[in-house]
C-alpha cells in the first residue's frame, strides 16, 4: 500500500516496517534493526536519513524516569481559564513554564483548556507546589486533579 | 545510585532532546572526556534513571491529523475487573497511553486517528464497548510541550 502524506514524501510499505520496528525499540543497533526491518543495512541508512530528512522522524529522544530520580507523585492538572481575559492562554502558558516541576504543558479544545503535568516529591511537596506556584499562575477559573496511579501503556506508537 | 549531581542533570538534559549524541558530543557539552561521560551515562542507564529511548515521529506528516485525550469512568466497578479493562484498552493500536488515575475519571487515555470520523470510529467500536466502560470525556489535543524538568 502507498499512501501520500503533504505531498512531502511517499511512504512505500518498506518504510512503514522501518518504522513499526524502529518505534517498538529505538535503541536497537542498526545491523538489528535492518533484520527486523528484512532490509539491507545501506538500505536501512538511506531510508533513515530520507525519513529524517522529509521531517517525518524528529529524533530519538531518552526518557526520563522521574520516580527513580526521587519524585514519587505526578498529577495531572486540568486547568479551565478565565477566556474573558483576552491573552488568558499566553499568559497562563507562558508562567507555568517557569515552574521547573511542570514537565508536560498541553492545551486542548473540549471542557479542559490546558492540562499541566506536576511531579513532585511526595505529598507534602507537592501540596507545597500547589499553593505556591500552580494556584498563583494567571487566569485560573478552575482546576482539577488527577493523581497519577499507574502507567499501564505509554510507549506513545502510532499504530503504523 | 549515588545522588546525582549537575553534571547528571545536564547530561539528562542533553539525553531528553537527542539520545543519539555519543558520549564524545555529551561530554564537550559538559566538560567531561569521552570514557568519563561514558561512565556517567551507563550509571544513569544501569540504575533506571533513563528509562528508555523513544523515535519522535510527526504524527501528522503520518496521516494522523487528531491526538484525543478521554477520561474514562468505569460503570461497573467491583463487577468488571481493572485488569479486565486495562487489557482490552491496551490492546488498541489507536490508545498510545493507558493512565490509571484518581480523581473524576478512572483512566486517562491518549488516542491518535486520521481525522475525527476516524476517531469517533474508534471511540464508537472500540472504546465504548469496552468492559466497564462508562462515562467518556473528550478533549482534543490543540499544542503539546514536553519541559526539561527539575533538573538543575
Amino acid at each position: 500500500m502507498i499512501f501520500y502524506i503533504h505531498a512531502k514524501i511517499m511512504l512505500d510499505d518498506v518504510d512503514r516496517r522501518i518504522l513499526r520496528q524502529w518505534q517498538a525499540d529505538p535503541s536497537l543497533a542498526p545491523a538489528e534493526l535492518a533484520e527486523r526491518a528484512r532490509v539491507s543495512t545501506g538500505q536501512l541508512a538511506r531510508r533513515q536519513a530520507r525519513l529524517r530528512d522529509a521531517g517525518v522522524v524528529k529524533g530519538v529522544v531518552a526518557v526520563i524516569d522521574w520516580a527513580v530520580l526521587g519524585y514519587a507523585v505526578e498529577v495531572s492538572l486540568r486547568v479551565t481559564l478565565d477566556k474573558t481575559q483576552g491573552n488568558a492562554f499566553d499568559a497562563f502558558i507562558v508562567e507555568a513554564r517557569r515552574v521547573p516541576e511542570v514537565i508536560e504543558i498541553q492545551t486542548f479544545l473540549g471542557r479542559v483548556d490546558v492540562r499541566l503535568s506536576v511531579i513532585a516529591r511526595d505529598m507534602g511537596h507537592y501540596q507545597h507546589l500547589y499553593r505556591s506556584r500552580i494556584l498563583t499562575l494567571p487566569h485560573i477559573a478552575d482546576i482539577e486533579a488527577l493523581m497519577h496511579v499507574a502507567r499501564i501503556k505509554s510507549d506513545k506508537a502510532l499504530p503504523l | 545510585m549515588t545522588v546525582p549531581d549537575d553534571t547528571d542533570f545536564a547530561i539528562l538534559r542533553l539525553l531528553a532532546e537527542d539520545a543519539g549524541q555519543g558520549a564524545g558530543a555529551i561530554g564537550r557539552a559538559c566538560g567531561l572526556s569521552q570514557p568519563a561521560a561514558w561512565r556517567r551515562i551507563k550509571r544513569l542507564r544501569d540504575a533506571g534513571v533513563i528509562g528508555g529511548q523513544r523515535l519522535v515521529l510527526d504524527a501528522e506528516a503520518l496521516g494522523f491529523g487528531v491526538t484525543v485525550f478521554l477520561g474514562v469512568k468505569l460503570a461497573t466497578k467491583g463487577r468488571v475487573s481493572l485488569e479486565d479493562f486495562e487489557r482490552a484498552v491496551s490492546a488498541i493500536p489507536e490508545v498510545q497511553t493507558v493512565e490509571h488515575v484518581l480523581g473524576l475519571y478512572d483512566y486517562r487515555l491518549r488516542v491518535v486517528a486520521r481525522d475525527l470520523p476516524d476517531f469517533e470510529r474508534v471511540l464508537r467500536r472500540r472504546i465504548m464497548t469496552l468492559p466497564g466502560a462508562g462515562e467518556v470525556e473528550a478533549n482534543v489535543l490543540l499544542s503539546e510541550e514536553r519541559r526539561p524538568g527539575p533538573l538543575g
